[in-house]
């Protein structure tokens, strides 16, 4: 893969004593799934907040989608999808109207508006519910629509910080799969997540320990480099070293 | 006993983390003494006027110069026409307008009467009516020393005495009002919003499952913020003697006693609205509309009670604060003991039982 | 400027559904002005006399019932001791004792003069000042009425008077409401303002939503601004429902135009939202925030000269009340409500809203951070 849409070298974040993330380095293609592992505190948030220009990294570097995270977060923050394990829409706003808000800001003209919120509502098969408010509709959906939201406007990278997390097994199912169609349509996906058999779907992972990327590459090859059966077991013996434990 | 303090431990580490709320809150009586006892006053001095003589003799000149004197007026220009009367009071630049008419001293002495005009503005009327009483009395004194060697017969003199508040500063009535007002924000508002967050988060769950009884958990929430409540009242107390020079008139001991008790009866209502209602805004709002805003209103602290309508009178009766106000005024002013204030006593105790009560009984409700 | 009409649609269908707001648009303007001029009313009146009376004279009850006559005072307690009549004080039945000296009538007519003893309590300043002038008038009008009677004109000698001719423009009546509900309003649209605004972005930062706001390519500005405008329309909105009830309830219609009462208050809105705006990004609870506008704001009323004029204030209490855009809010609206100023006339004060407005909104932006 020799274009690169996230690129980081040496990233840290310290916050007075506490390193957070300790100099972490790694690329992630074009159209790649890219998970990312860790235990509680182990610092995956802190590093998807910098990437997303959310939070000023101490030092390193890094770039997404050719933008460099110091000085072009504006642009980095046009071509970036996110969301959040908080979940992140407007509970006091209609489903449309969340879908033409985002859609709004992100830049989308009134056509592809209407062409994108219709094609939407259609695949999410939540065209009879589109002037409910989002408070009144179930998490998994809320899960889902908060995803299509994110990749509205077509973003070159996704971050998804744990989307699953209180969903049942079906609708996680089905999550991957809209996950996979945009991967295949060319979009990066980055995603942290708790459930090992989620990251048995990603093309590549990494896990963090203590700040610090411990492993990062194909599930398969971890598993063959652990010699262990199952990813389970890979993150267990990472992640038995860690001090920081909540 | 030990888990109770535990929780007691836990609430405290809630509220003494937050710096800037706990700033705000110590921050607030002292900002108000300040304010209540040098800034706000009823006191007029300094009102801006205009004067037009058209005389310009001794006796204007007289005058004017005994007004310049006198701290009640500042004196801003002297004008020509009566058109620019009218322009300097729309621009908001003076109180009041003094006109003399031409021949003023020729009149006065010849045909022993002389006409002085004085236009006030009126849009404040007790401001009009104190310079309009200030200046009468400064031209009264001018014509009274013309006519000194006059003796009036049957002369009826008046001696005022001011009782407890010589200088008749304004922070007398205002002193146990911040208190009112103070202890209501911290017990009733902060108590009953610190309650109902937990209720959202969804932590008040973890609370009730644990072995400890729910009406104890409640309790320990309200702990620090009686603690607060009494630096409070000590900063206070503290404050009005030592920088406005108030005197404690009763003892300080039954002071305490009944500040106690009002903290009690705010705790107590502060419990009430965290039970009844179920998110913070809704406790924000029944606090500061319901509760706040009587306090301010009704309670006589700021306004007259006997001068409002019929019905607000009977309302107040049943603001917390008011009762708290005639026993603060009676023990703390008029150093008046416990037998003058037992009704006031009586009735307060009875709003804190009646709280508790209602509190208790809906607060099973919820856990059926 | 696109993405602005989006802010704006989401923060207006936001507010719009938001039940607690929607109630204060209503209820707010109309209590505040119907129940605060009632209850804040000043004007003197009513006042309870407690009279110790060791006279008993003829001369002594005519003084009493010219007393009462009078319409400020009420009797309450008549007695013939001192000590009773201070019971009455002492229990709040009465504000002012008037003693009659016994042999008052009789030592009048003999000695040529008495004195008559008032006490006070002056505890409430204001009423006591007022009561004490108004009783002190009355006993000197008296005084008059005897010495006509006693005394043929002709034995007066001629002397000097000077005739006070005085007049109260603006306000004719001296009605205190016509004072008061001016600064009302000044009152409500601050406090409708400077709550709601304040509320609202650390709102977004507790629910989270900001987290997603951050992550998009919104400029500062534009949600700042799209955060202000909805509030903006919401205050002239109340300000004109609040005019309303001040003419159905107390017939009070502005003096000066309409232009004028709204260039002000549009202008203020831009400064108190911008302020309560700048309080929602140092926030991280809404219960900091509700706490720390409701010091500022008990500051802003207070020091803002709607009970106590501004000009009795000490220096260093005069700086706080000109740092403080409220001052210039009712002071703006006293002035064209009651006396039909002008835009030549409040041209300064709007200068100064216009740099609070800037400066307050500026800040926010600034304050906002995206990135942390």
């Amino acid at each position: 893969m020799a274009e690169y849409v996230i690129k980081a070298e040496k990233l840290t974040k310290k916050f007075g004593d506490f390193t957070a993330t300790n100099a972490i380095s790694f690329e992630v293609g074009k159209g790649e799934i890219f998970g990312f592992l860790g235990a509680n505190g182990a610092g995956k948030t802190t590093a998807m907040r910098m990437l997303c220009g959310l939070s000023k990294p101490t030092s390193g570097k890094a770039t997404i989608a050719g933008f460099d995270i110091y000085k072009q977060t504006e642009q980095i923050k046009k071509n970036i999808g996110y969301m959040s394990q908080k979940f992140s829409l407007y509970e006091d706003l209609t489903i449309l109207e969340n879908i033409h808000f985002f859609g709004g800001i992100y830049g989308l003209n009134n056509q592809q508006l209407k062409s994108k919120s219709k094609q939407l509502l259609h695949d999410l098969d939540l065209e009879k519910e589109a002037k409910k408010l989002v408070s009144g509709i179930p998490l998994g959906w809320k899960q889902k629509l908060a995803f299509s939201v994110a990749v509205l406007h077509n973003p070159a990278v996704v971050f998804l910080d744990e989307p699953t997390g209180g969903v049942d097994p079906v609708t996680r199912r089905q999550f991957w799969d809209m996950i996979y169609e945009v991967a295949h349509h060319g979009m990066t996906v980055f995603v942290t997540t708790h459930y090992m058999d989620e990251a048995e779907y990603c093309n590549r992972i990494s896990i963090m320990v203590d700040g610090k990327i411990e492993a990062l590459n194909t599930p398969s090859n971890l598993k063959h480099q652990f010699n262990v059966p199952s990813m389970d077991q890979v993150f267990y013996q990472l992640a038995r070293g860690a001090k920081r434990i909540e | 006993m030990k888990q109770f303090l535990a929780f007691v431990r836990k609430e405290f580490y809630h509220v003494f983390r937050d710096r800037r709320t706990l700033f705000i809150l110590f921050g607030m009586p002292v900002a108000q003494i300040l304010m209540f006892g040098f800034a706000l006053t009823n006191e007029v001095k300094d009102s801006k006027i205009v004067i037009m003589d058209q005389s310009q003799d001794r006796a204007t000149q007289q005058i004017i110069s005994k007004i310049e004197a006198s701290h009640y007026f500042k004196i801003q220009q002297n004008i020509v026409s009566p058109k620019q009367i009218e322009e300097e009071f729309k621009k908001g630049k003076i109180k009041m307008a003094l006109i003399f008419p031409s021949n003023f001293y020729n009149d006065l002495m010849h045909l022993h009467t002389a006409e002085v005009q004085v236009i006030a503005d009126a849009s404040d009327p007790n401001v009009a009516t104190t310079v309009t009483n200030y200046i009468s009395a400064i031209i009264l004194e001018y014509q009274h020393n013309l006519n000194l060697n006059l003796n009036l017969p049957y002369r009826i003199s008046t001696e005022i005495r001011m009782l407890y508040n010589p200088q008749q500063k304004s922070v007398h009535s205002m002193v146990p009002g911040v208190m009112a007002l103070v202890l209501m924000l911290v017990c009733v508002m902060m108590t009953a919003i610190s309650i109902v967050k937990e209720k959202e988060t969804g932590t008040m769950e973890v609370l009730l499952v644990s072995p400890l009884r729910p009406m104890l958990i409640i309790l320990a929430k309200a702990i620090p913020y009686l603690l607060l409540s009494f630096i409070n009242i000590l900063t206070i107390l503290v404050l009005s003697v030592a920088l406005l020079g108030l005197p404690i008139n009763g003892s300080i001991l039954l002071l305490i006693a009944v500040s106690t008790l009002y903290i009690i009866a705010c705790l107590s209502l502060g419990i009430l609205i965290s039970i009844k209602t179920s998110t913070q805004q809704d406790a924000m709002t029944i606090s500061l509309m319901g509760m706040l805003l009587p306090t301010v209103m009704l309670s006589g602290f700021m306004f007259p009670i006997e001068n409002m309508p019929v019905v607000l009178q009977v309302i107040s009766n049943i603001v917390p604060a008011k009762w708290f106000n005639i026993i603060i005024k009676a023990v703390m002013i008029k150093g008046l003991g416990f037998g003058a204030i037992w009704k006031e006593v009586l009735i307060l105790t009875g709003m804190t039982i009646f709280f508790l009560v209602v509190s208790l009984k809906s607060f099973k409700i919820r856990l059926a | 400027m696109r993405t602005l009409k989006f802010l704006l649609k989401k923060e207006f269908s936001q507010i719009l559904r938001n039940k607690t707001i929607r109630v204060a648009i209503f209820v707010m303007p109309i209590v505040q002005l119907i129940v605060i001029p009632f209850t804040a009313d000043y004007e003197v009146k009513n006042i309870n006399l407690a009279v110790a009376d060791h006279d008993h004279s003829v001369y002594s009850r005519q003084l009493i019932s010219k007393i009462t006559a009078s319409g400020y005072f009420r009797l309450t307690d008549y007695t013939n001791s001192f000590k009773s009549a201070l019971k009455s004080i002492e229990s709040d039945k009465a504000d002012l004792i008037l003693e009659i000296p016994s042999g008052f009538e009789k030592g009048l007519i003999k000695e040529n003069e008495q004195k008559l003893f008032v006490a006070v309590n002056a505890i409430n300043g204001v009423k006591a000042g007022l009561g004490g002038a108004y009783l002190g008038e009355i006993i000197k009008n008296y005084n008059n009425d005897i010495r006509l009677k006693w005394v043929t004109p002709e034995s007066f000698s001629p002397f000097p008077v000077i005739d006070i001719r005085s007049s109260n423009w603006f306000n004719p009546e001296m009605n205190y409401y016509f004072f008061m509900v001016p600064g009302i309003l000044a009152i409500l649209v601050t406090m409708v303002g400077g709550f709601m605004s304040s509320l609202n972005i650390v709102k977004e930062k507790e629910v989270g939503t900001i987290e997603q706001i951050n992550v998009t390519p919104i400029k500062k500005h534009y949600f700042i601004i799209g955060k202000l405008i909805p509030f903006w329309i919401l205050g002239n909105i109340i300000f004109s429902i609040g005019l309303i009830v001040a003419w159905v309830v107390f017939g009070i219609v502005p003096v000066g135009s309409l232009w004028v009462l709204y260039a002000s208050i549009s202008m203020y809105l831009f400064a108190i939202l911008g302020f309560g705006l700048l309080i929602s990004t140092y926030c991280d609870t809404q219960q900091q925030a509700m706490l720390i506008m409701f010091f500022f704001m008990m500051i802003f009323i207070l020091m803002g000269g709607l009970y106590t004029p501004t000009e009795s204030m000490p220096g260093w209490a005069k700086i706080i009340s000109q740092l403080n855009p409220a001052t210039y809010l009712i002071e703006m609206m006293r002035m064209i409500i009651l006396k039909g100023s002008g835009f030549s006339d409040i041209t300064p004060s709007l200068i100064k809203l216009g740099i609070f407005a800037i400066l307050f909104n500026s800040w926010a932006v600034f304050n906002y951070k995206k990135t942390s």
